[in-house]
């Protein structure tokens, strides 16, 4: 009866980061081999994001860092030859080339059989078209909608539906191409543009304002079927759920509005056929019990991982239990240990998510949150009620608020903010109720819930009475409840935030500390999941021994992702092995730190002084370790030092002497180490002073910066000036400083684990990209190829004389200049770098692990000499540009990335090749378009095309200066002309891949490689806009055809 | 105004009074469901009974119009962590704190209802009350089960629902009103009958029998019991939920005990025994039927996955059969829906 369980089972990971498909894709991957592990089943897992817990040594057996491109997964099974594939694990992209790899008989002449769902119910889900069908054969009710395959189709079936309508695209990740269109000339070019990457659109009904509901459903193969959550976004349909607020449990649902919808996904579920674990998302009227069924993810999903972490219920680790077979009830709760895992989460908290945009890192990016998914991470906030949760969650967000209300800046045009809804819609409401807008009104402005809108007036009401009343002990408590911060009430009663700190402790004000247990309380749990509430009369545990607690990373955004979180998973296995338990602080539903089997207790709390301090209060830990998490940890070193909290590692104090300008200046001096000049001003008259004295461009950033935020190259006194307005409206407290840029640089960077000022581990790497591309957007390779021995030589060195200077204990990141063999550092970090994985990973030594040993005083002589390795590993970045509508896909001083990818080659340009392949590029196939800006560019890129021109493999196109250039280079290319026809040459994919370099570094408003560029990435044709990434691809693709591409696990290099 | 909760081991929790400002006794319980509580506060089965929710926000939809599990708040009184007193819904016709009010019911909140659960868990059920304002806390608490609670909730005298041939007996202990929609749905028609009528002599017109949940101790149903015991001798189909449930077995000899804590909630998880299903269900029950006193020609049919305690007998040749939790639901899920069709199936 039970099928014959699999020896080898292949894994399909999601690939690097981007929107709509992010960390959550390292938890449900991570459970799934730990789950099949558990059964003595052998994993072979394919994807390139290395910075993953999943593709750590002692996760998957086998693991491929390669493109996750059906072609390639062939060529993995033909080798590896395993017996049966997981797909559903692996977001979106796992999916689809799973069931491109069925259809192309794949599956079926290798005998690799699909484990869970099958492959026909996948499709059913898929094609809304189907979908739509099989759901009205069961009497199902769904959105009244067409499928399209044409662009007149879509016309005509408009006309029986009528406008407002939503046009989405099958077959898609996160809504990409979808989008609420209220007349004709919008739908058409909105077709035009989905139908360029997909076969087909869906017009649906627009049921705007309906509740949006969503149901974690899970069923075995014996016909066992629970939903394990039910959640309600706070944002009605209309906006995308990866974009709303979202509450678990629903809120206003009454309980026959609950079971009917409950019933009606079970139904569906069986129905399909689901083995495993899916989402199910409906719309409820709001005047009525009408339902309808909007969509089915027949996978595991951000929404899953969510439910998962609200509920503590493991549903990937389940889900892959259920694909191998088993029956639910078999399946124990990992969580009580005694009951079973057929059974339904209660809930005595609320979970809140709130996405996470980082819509200011582009310029020109249209800040309206709609139909199509743009936020970059998540954060979860519990609490026992909503308010509580809710300001909770948007501290947590580490967007500079202190909650719903306080010191930041009011939302000046709310009204329409709130009738569009934008990234900060929630503050708009606030600022409205503080306006006097009634909920009623609001209700009628945003269609949110008036429950919802009562949690924010009621929050919205306490703020005036902390304004103007004074601060009793009742009204402290109540603001507790609420969910205030300190720093909150501080700002209200005008008194420092320690102050309110000591009144609290005085007056007995503390939070209590709950379980999550996943049944409320009726059975005993030992359960590690945790979080504060000041809603409790009694703390459900007591403090911990011989703790050591790690600090996380916190949302996932531009310039902070998953690779923190492998570094904080990385130091608590370390931490454990080293006989200590391990507390982790974190709150970012994506990560795999948050898992419930990684830690010995888990807070899933906010990252605030505060916070942090409440924790530490109460357990009395061994040591606190900061530096793993990125820099928002790492930004509470001094205040948690002066607090008497002990920091493992470098001393708070030396951190400080890294990031603090000034200080690291004298540091520098005094070691003798060069920089590019640089001045800390205040005034725009000093900031131009400096430029002119050391001459343009230059470079303006704020210090204690994360990915550059605010960073901008000004060429000219016009741009200093307009620049240096946007840097000092985000860092009031922190000053601008502005330094010489220094151009046609190369950028070095080292990683390494120092004790004691002395270097015990260290890899280099060198970027492709010139200076001036943020490290995380630039390709790094390692070992360098191009940086000459005696710069290694002398770069080193001087790494070292920092190590030393700054005492370090435990991880660091330096980055360096080199020009013409002349070096100067650029900055230092104090704390685990993004490149952490990556290094480790290339060199088979984890770095994260070293640094935690060091930090605990215990480290092991690590073997290392030189490297002396006979491959190159090659990083590249994952941009989302596509979802970001409107902003400039061009490399910059601000990062931009939102993942990254890696590859492993026996030479460079195989690695290379690998790694952008990896990345999402394509293959260029017949007709390239160049369209370069700077005749140097031209210059450095000729070669390489004179080369591929001899080969015949492709058709040129480029624009009219380029053009001329390669003629009188007797390359035969053909002329376009700017404007239209090159965007029309574009949009009717006649070139099929793009070379845009634009002609400097600076942000051009609005011009033609602009446009070239951004219809490139809106019609999804591959583009390189960085000339040295250009010559270096291009070179590559010369030598190297797809099947030269080896396929090596990482264990073969 | 304030008020306490005050257990019998002497705990107070302190919060705030809703709904009426009265001071009551009972026995408190406490239930896991996330939702549905208009449907809890109603059902018969909690008479005499201080109901805590787990769930923190209580009110959140108000109340909507209409009946629910019977004509009247069955509760002795409400204990929530944060009553909303801001309710929104197309059906609401009022707060939670007003319905509660006009049935004369305390609730009390700004109670850690996780805390008290802890301690019922531990200690078992245990008597308590709210206390409001200044008034003085009761010293000794009657038990309500030692009361015939079910005298309380049963009709009076016989009523009829739904127009069919097919007729069958509903004794009422304190019947949820979905008992009565389940059944009439399928086309039955229903003579409601107290908890001590004597329907048997009136059998040969009926082609089976029901017997309700209710409140209590189901050994303080004697009549019932012996009523139910002549029934099962017509070889009718004879079914039993919650309380009908223990009345059946022990008119058939067999033995209940009181459970440390109960089972109330919506996601309790029932094995069909001897298959590889499992049902979640909703439950309200403080007695439980004692496994090893059933006689051998009964079998268990459900058996609750997380404890193992029996959730539902079934004779081994006749149409006799009973469960423990509320295939009716409401409040909860309608997995075990179909048993309703199973029942109807044997008439």
């Amino acid at each position: 009866m039970k099928p014959v369980q699999p020896k080898t089972v292949l894994i399909l990971g999601s690939g690097g980061l981007r929107i709509g498909q992010a960390g959550e894709f390292d938890y449900s991957g991570s459970q799934a081999i730990k789950a099949l592990q558990q059964e003595g089943v052998k994993t072979i897992l394919i994807n390139p994001n290395i910075a993953t817990v999943q593709t750590d040594q002692a996760m998957a057996d086998r693991i491929y860092f390669l493109p996750l491109t059906s072609s390639f997964v062939e060529r993995v099974i033909a080798k590896e030859r395993p017996d049966a594939l997981l797909l559903s694990f692996g977001g979106q992209t796992a999916l689809n080339v799973g069931l491109q790899l069925e259809r192309q008989g794949v599956l079926q002449r290798y005998r690799v059989a699909v484990l869970g769902t099958p492959t026909r119910a996948i499709r059913l889900t898929e094609d809304r078209k189907l979908f739509a069908q099989a759901l009205r054969k069961i009497n199902i009710t769904v959105a009244k909608s067409a499928a399209v395959t044409t662009v007149t189709a879509g016309i005509k079936q408009a006309k029986t539906i009528g406008f407002p309508l939503v046009m989405r695209s099958a077959f898609s990740l996160g809504g990409e191409g979808s989008a609420v269109i209220t007349n004709q000339t919008e739908l058409i070019r909105r077709l035009r543009e989905a139908l360029a990457t997909v076969p087909q659109v869906l017009i649906e009904e627009y049921l705007g304002g309906w509740k949006e509901i969503e149901y974690e459903v899970v069923r075995d193969r014996f016909d066992n079927c629970v939903t394990v959550c039910n959640m309600e976004n706070v944002d009605p349909m209309g906006i995308h759920t990866g974009e709303s607020i979202v509450v678990a449990p629903s809120q206003t649902l009454t309980n026959h509005e609950y079971h009917q919808l409950r019933s009606v996904a079970m139904i569906v579920v069986r129905s399909l056929g689901i083995v495993g674990e899916c989402n199910i998302q409906f719309a409820l009227d709001p005047r009525s019990d009408q339902y309808r069924v909007i969509e089915v993810n027949a996978r595991l999903s951000r929404s899953s991982a969510l439910a998962s972490k609200a509920t503590g219920y493991p549903l990937a680790w389940v889900a892959a239990k259920l694909a191998l077979g088993h029956n639910l009830l078999e399946v124990k709760n990992s969580v009580t240990k005694t009951t079973t895992s057929c059974f339904e989460p209660a809930l005595d908290y609320v979970a809140i998510k709130i996405p996470r945009w980082d819509l200011k890192k582009f310029k020109h990016a249209d800040h309206t949150i709609s139909t199509e998914m743009k936020s970059v991470g998540e954060v979860m906030a519990i609490g026992k009620t909503f308010t509580e949760a809710l300001q909770k969650g948007l501290r947590m967000t580490s967007t500079g608020t202190q909650g719903l209300v306080g010191d930041h800046p009011a939302v000046k045009k709310f009204r329409s903010e709130i009738i569009q809804a934008t990234d900060r819609r929630i503050y708009a409401l606030a600022t409205a109720l503080q306006h006097g807008y009634t909920v009623e009104q609001l209700h009628q402005l945003s269609q949110i819930d008036r429950w919802f809108l009562y949690q924010l007036k009621t929050i919205v009401d306490f703020s005036e009475q902390l304004k103007t009343k004074p601060l009793t002990r009742t009204r402290l408590w109540q603001a507790k409840q609420l969910g205030f911060a300190d720093d909150q009430i501080a700002h209200y009663s005008k008194q420092p935030s320690a102050t309110v700190r000591q009144l609290r402790k005085r007056w007995q004000i503390t939070p209590v500390i709950k379980q999550i247990d996943t049944l409320a309380g009726e059975y005993p749990a030992n359960t590690n999941y945790l979080y504060l509430t000041y809603h409790g009369s009694e703390h459900d545990i007591v403090p911990g021994r011989k703790q050591i607690v790690v600090l996380g990373s916190g949302p996932y955004r531009i310039g902070s992702s998953v690779e923190f979180d492998w570094s904080c998973v990385q130091a608590v296995n370390t931490i454990k092995a080293q006989g200590y338990h391990s507390v982790v602080i974190n709150c970012n539903p994506e990560t795999v730190s948050t898992d419930y089997d990684i830690c010995d207790r888990l807070y899933f709390e906010e990252l605030s002084l505060e916070r942090v301090l409440d924790i530490i209060d109460f357990e009395q830990p061994h040591g606190t370790i900061i530096s793993m998490g990125g820099q928002v940890p790492n930004n509470l070193a001094l205040d948690l030092q002066q607090h008497r909290v002990t920091i493992l590692g470098t001393h708070p104090r030396d951190i400080d002497r890294a990031e603090d300008r000034n200080k690291f200046s004298k540091l520098l001096d005094r070691i003798g180490l060069d920089q590019p000049a640089w001045i800390e001003v205040t005034t725009l008259a000093a900031a131009k002073k400096f430029a002119q004295a050391v001459g343009y461009p230059v470079l303006i950033r704020p210090s204690y910066v994360l990915s550059g935020a605010a960073m901008n190259i000004a060429v000219s006194p016009k741009q200093l000036q307009q620049y240096l307005r946007v840097a000092a409206t985000i860092s009031k407290q922190h000053p601008v400083v502005i330094s010489k840029f220094i151009t046609e640089a190369r950028e070095i960077e080292f990683d390494g684990v120092a004790q004691h000022g002395e270097l015990k581990v260290y890899a280099m790497t060198e970027h492709v990209e010139l200076a001036g591309v943020h490290s995380g957007d630039a390709h790094a390779v390692f070992p360098p190829q191009k940086t000459y021995l005696e710069t290694i030589r002398r770069t080193k060195q001087r790494m070292r004389d920092v190590v030393q200077a700054l005492n370090i204990t435990g991880p660091f990141n330096i980055q360096f200049l080199a020009k013409n063999n002349d070096i100067k550092i650029i900055e230092i970090n104090v704390r685990a770098s993004r490149s952490f994985p990556f290094v480790s990973k290339s060199v088979k030594i984890n770095f994260a692990e070293i640094a935690t040993l060091a930090m605990l005083g215990k480290i092991a002589s690590v073997d290392f000499k030189k490297f002396d390795l006979d491959y190159v590993t090659v990083k590249s970045p994952v941009f989302s540009y596509s979802r970001i509508k409107g902003a400039d896909p061009v490399l910059y001083v601000e990062m931009g990335s939102t993942g990254e990818v890696a590859a492993f080659g026996d030479g460079y340009q195989e690695a290379i090749l690998k790694s952008m392949l990896a990345s999402g590029l394509d293959w260029p196939k017949k007709n390239i378009l160049l369209s370069i800006g700077h005749d140097r560019d031209k210059a450095k890129l000729l070669s390489i095309v004179e080369k591929l021109h001899r080969q015949h493999r492709f058709q040129w196109y480029a624009t009219a200066g380029t053009a001329a250039f390669l003629r009188k280079h007797q390359v035969s290319v053909k002329t376009v002309i700017k404007g239209r026809p090159v965007l029309e040459l574009i949009r009717q994919r006649v070139v099929d891949f793009i070379v845009n370099i634009p002609h400097g570094h600076t942000h051009q408003e609005i011009s033609h490689g602009f446009s070239i560029r951004r219809t490139a990435v809106d019609y999804h044709i591959p583009l390189i806009s960085d000339v040295q990434l250009a010559n270096a691809f291009l070179i590559a693709v010369s030598n190297l055809k797809e099947s030269d591409l080896t396929i090596k696990a990482w264990d073969e290099y | 105004m304030r008020a306490h909760l005050i257990l019998d081991d002497g705990t107070v929790y302190q919060g705030e009074s809703f709904g009426a400002a009265l001071s009551i006794t009972g026995e408190v319980v406490f239930n896991t469901g996330m939702t549905g509580y208009p449907e809890s506060l109603t059902d018969p089965s909690y008479r005499g009974q201080i109901l805590v929710y787990t769930y923190p926000l209580i009110g959140n939809y108000g109340v909507p119009e209409g009946e629910f599990e019977s004509n009247q708040i069955q509760v002795r009184g409400v204990v929530v962590l944060q009553y909303q007193a801001h309710y929104a819904h197309w059906s609401a016709q009022q707060s939670l704190g007003e319905w509660l009010q006009y049935h004369g019911i305390p609730g009390i909140t700004g109670i850690d209802t996780r805390a008290v659960t802890k301690r019922l868990r531990n200690h078992g059920v245990m008597l308590g009350q709210i206390v409001v304002g200044h008034d003085r806390p009761v010293t000794t608490i009657p038990d309500p089960n030692t009361q015939n609670l079910v005298a309380e909730v049963s009709c009076q005298k016989p009523m009829w629902y739904g127009s069919s041939r097919k007729q069958i007996i509903l004794v009422d202990c304190g019947v949820k009103l979905s008992m009565i929609r389940s059944l009439t749905q399928r086309g039955i028609r229903i003579k409601r009958v107290p908890w001590d009528y004597n329907y048997v002599a009136e059998l040969n017109d009926f082609v089976g029998v029901l017997i309700s949940n209710g409140p209590g101790d189901p050994k303080q149903c004697r009549t019932t019991i012996a009523y139910a015991e002549q029934a099962l001798r017509s070889g009718k189909p004879n079914f039993g939920i919650c309380l009908g449930s223990q009345i059946q077995a022990l008119a058939v000899g067999a033995k209940t005990y009181k459970l440390k804590y109960g089972h109330r909630a919506q996601n309790q998880p029932c094995q069909i025994v001897d298959s590889q299903r499992c049902l979640l269900t909703s439950q309200n029950h403080g007695y439980a039927v004692r496994e090893h006193t059933l006689p051998k020609i009964w079998r268990v049919w459900f058996r609750n996955a997380n404890d193992g305690s029996v959730e539902g007998i079934h004779h081994r040749t006749k149409p006799f059969f009973s469960v423990q939790f509320h295939p009716e639901a409401n409040p909860g899920p309608h997995d075990s829906d179909y048993i309703f069709d199973y029942f109807v199936s044997m008439l």
